[in-house]
């Protein structure tokens, strides 16, 4: 029964040839190119690695990975086959390499960024220029400057700006557009119309040699504007959002026996009653039994169960599990997009939807503005020239005045700047935001619901202090010739020599058996070689049995983050009731509970039961944070107002959540949650200086008091004022 | 006034110059990936200028 599994999967290895060449491609050059994602990439030290390794492999033009994507690109001469050389290069050095499925939305969030840059630049360009013109216009007097030369000037002006305006103000534009056509409007419209009105009024001074020009107005307008939907762009971009949800788990290889050849295929393309040969320490490719061997499946991703169970002949195994101790052959029972993990994901995607879509600050703030300001400005317009008896000219570059100078710049400055400060700010205390009003949910909540196994404990069982210590040498010297998850526990907490031991064989499912001065030991399960008359415990445990003694147990336990109980307490400190989920047996979760100093738990809970307390906490009106870090919770993580998972936790969960803290620690749920109240503080702040910035201005420009210039003047001088108050943040504890 | 004849069009050409060495550094992926970029200033840049020797 019992398979040596090294030599078993190392014969299997070398008769595979993994399949990149297939997703290579010629460019224009005859070179070939790949793209691929590589895993476990986080400095400096990293990108020299594989760069310069890669550079150093016969027939590489070009290697260059991007910190951001995660993303590696390989170019090379000759043929596509060498692909697989290189990737095995980029292995040895320890990363992890998967295929790269381009996915459409993220491609569109990269172009539409470059568009923003890139109108930006022209933008600034223009300004500049513009403004240098300007200068001289207005420190000439009539004496000192003549019409002709002032006419060239705007002239010239007109060359730049307009064409700027048209290239630059279309994400203004298109944005105004698409509100207009849907019936509504937004805060693209008063904008879009202060720059074409502006624009076009100064055209028509510019013909009839006046001078009320404003094309610099309008260029600066637009400047700034387009600063501040570029930073809130980034803010909003999910950071360092590697393809790590199904797509990219689907996305890999797996080897698929064909009569006595095996072949690597990818595994979407797996087909219903394909046998597929599952390596040690590999993932389920798809849903299906075994047909042959038996082995230990961590089941931890799907059931959120730390202990591996056993499975053999006949069992089921479901796609994402890992399969731990000896290579098994099973039979696909569904392709991979109908398996039970495609499933799970698609009830995330649709608590992700049910999640009533938050309406930022901002747009909240728009809503109301937007009305006002057209008012105003054709309350202006219509005032001044039906009753005030002004020229239409005239008239209409009042209510220009009044759209620069209620431009929304300090709006839409006001929570961009203030989120982008504050997301770098958590960044360096190891805490990732990935969305820019994740913050803003975060600051609403009162609830925390939290996961018990890896999120309120570390996740990984330790070795409890009662056990023999004479012993413990000798077990884990045994312990470390395996991988199974307990027997690296009990070797992990052993420093110190180990004693030889000879002819170490690993039973699959039992344990593992050696020789030692002339007798047999064994480690293992309390079957196997242990006391079967000692009383059961809650913790998991392993035995060791030496030929002719009386069996001793090493217990294991998973324990609490070291600051939990801390946190806890920090968290009711600042209003929040912590609630904790568990999918473990009742006892084991209480004494959690207990030490962790919750009051309220839920135990035994399975994926959807967890879906459903969420659901009805929202009922009760709770705004909810989830912190958790397996699949069974990425449905919750989906779900809940604001979500959190730890960096060890699945990239699922990751996925699914908003923000991701790395780490040994509890601490960052509390930093993050405390760094999301004084965000919301210093953009209300802001919203504040805004509303009196418009109180005192808009009157003014109402009254004609003010010109377009001195309306674009004074409203940079609002967005300044505003990021000025942002940047406070770096001086708040 | 004559000058500005020549001055202007000289101010344009510079800020023209300016603004497409910008849209060439956009177009040839140099915003790609900032993060990476603010980490690469910390490597030795011996291994590359071998490959490019070659």
């Amino acid at each position: 029964m019992g398979q040596h599994a090294i030599s078993d999967t190392s014969r299997f290895h070398s008769e595979i040839e993994p399949g990149y060449e297939a997703l290579a491609r010629r460019n224009e050059n005859g070179q070939c190119e790949l793209f691929v994602l590589v895993s476990g990439v986080h400095c400096a030290g990293c990108i020299q690695k594989i760069e310069s390794s890669l550079h150093h492999a016969q027939g590489v033009r070009q290697a260059r990975l991007n910190f951001s994507t995660q993303r590696l690109l390989i170019v090379w001469d000759g043929e596509a086959r060498r692909a697989n050389d290189y990737i095995k290069t980029v292995e040895g050095l320890g990363y992890g390499v998967r295929p790269y499925a381009p996915e459409g939305e993220k491609e569109e969030t990269e172009k539409q960024e470059r568009f923003l840059l890139l109108c930006l630049g022209v933008a600034g360009f223009a300004m500049g220029n513009v403004m240098m013109l300007s200068i001289g216009v207005w420190s000439a007097s009539a004496e000192t400057m003549g019409v002709t030369t002032r006419d060239l000037i705007h002239w010239v002006s007109g060359a730049i700006a307009l064409p700027a305006i048209l290239f630059s103000g279309r994400p203004f534009f298109r944005s105004a557009l698409g509100a207009l056509s849907a019936g509504h409007t937004n805060m693209d419209v008063p904008i879009s119309l202060a720059l074409l009105l502006a624009g076009g009024m100064s055209l028509f001074e510019t013909i009839n040699h006046g001078e009320h020009v404003y094309f610099d107005s309008a260029v600066m307008l637009m400047f700034f504007l387009l600063v501040g939907r570029y930073l809130d762009f980034r803010a909003r971009k999910n950071a360092r959002s590697t393809a790590t949800d199904l797509l990219s788990m689907l996305s890999g290889f797996a080897t698929v026996i064909d009569g006595d050849k095996t072949r690597k295929v990818l595994i979407r393309d797996i087909r219903e009653g394909a046998n597929i040969r599952v390596s040690a320490g590999e993932k389920f490719p798809v849903d299906g039994y075994i047909i042959e061997g038996n082995s230990e499946i961590d089941t931890a991703l799907i059931t959120g169960e730390t202990l591996p169970r056993e499975a053999g002949r006949d069992d089921e195994v479901f796609a994402g599990t890992l399969n731990l101790s000896a290579p098994v052959t099973i039979c696909a029972a569904r392709p991979a997009d109908n398996s039970l993990l495609a499933d799970i994901v698609r009830l995330m995607e649709k608590a992700g939807q049910g999640q009533a879509r938050y309406v930022r600050l901002a747009d909240r703030a728009a809503r109301l503005y937007t009305p006002v300001v057209h008012t105003c400005a054709a309350a202006a317009f219509l005032g001044w020239w039906l009753f005030g008896g002004l020229p239409w000219q005239d008239a209409l570059m009042i209510a220009v005045t009044v759209l620069i100078i209620t431009c929304p710049c300090a709006l839409g400055l006001a929570v961009p700047v203030v989120q982008v400060l504050a997301t770098g700010r958590l960044m360096k205390k190891g805490i990732l935001v990935k969305s820019g009003d994740a913050l803003e949910r975060l600051a609403r909540v009162d609830t925390v619901l939290l996961d018990k196994t890896g999120t309120l404990t570390t996740g990984k069982p330790e070795l409890e202090s009662r056990h023999d210590q004479d012993k413990l040498p000798l077990a884990a010297s045994l312990a470390s010739h395996s991988a199974h998850p307990l027997a690296k526990a009990l070797s992990g907490s052993y420093e110190g020599a180990l004693p030889h031991i000879t002819a170490i064989r690993e039973h699959s499912g039992k344990g593992l058996e050696g020789l030692y001065k002339g007798g047999t030991i064994r480690l293992g399960s309390r079957a196997w070689c242990g006391d079967k008359e000692a009383p059961a415990t809650d913790n998991p445990e392993l035995w060791l049995h030496i030929a002719g003694q009386k069996a001793v147990p090493f217990f294991l336990t998973d324990h609490l983050r070291s600051d939990s109980p801390q946190v806890i307490s920090e968290l009711k400190q600042s209003g929040l009731k912590p609630i904790m989920l568990s999918g473990d047996r009742q006892a084991v979760a209480e004494k959690i509970a207990k030490e962790a100093g919750i009051e309220k738990f839920y135990a035994q809970a399975s994926p959807i039961q967890k879906s459903e307390t969420l659901e009805e906490l929202k009922k009760q009106g709770c705004s909810v944070l989830m912190v958790g870090d397996g699949l069974n919770d990425a449905p919750v993580l989906a779900g809940a107002n604001v979500s959190m998972a730890p960096g060890t936790a699945i990239d699922m969960a990751q996925n699914a959540a908003d923000i991701i803290f790395m780490g040994e620690k509890l601490q960052p749920v509390h930093e993050a949650y405390k760094t999301a109240r004084i965000t919301q503080k210093l953009v209300k702040q802001n919203f504040a200086l805004a509303v009196l910035y418009n109180a005192v201005a808009l009157p003014l420009a109402l009254g004609g008091f003010v010109t377009p210039l001195i309306a674009a003047i004074a409203m940079s001088g609002s967005s300044l004022l505003v990021i000025a108050n942002a940047f406070r943040l770096r001086f708040m504890p | 006034m004559s000058i500005l004849i020549y001055l202007i069009p000289m101010a344009l050409l510079l800020g023209l110059a300016g603004l497409s060495a910008f849209i060439w550094s956009l177009k040839s992926g140099q915003y790609e990936d900032l993060d990476g970029a603010s980490r690469r200033i910390l490597l030795d840049d011996n291994d590359e200028q071998d490959n490019n020797a070659e």
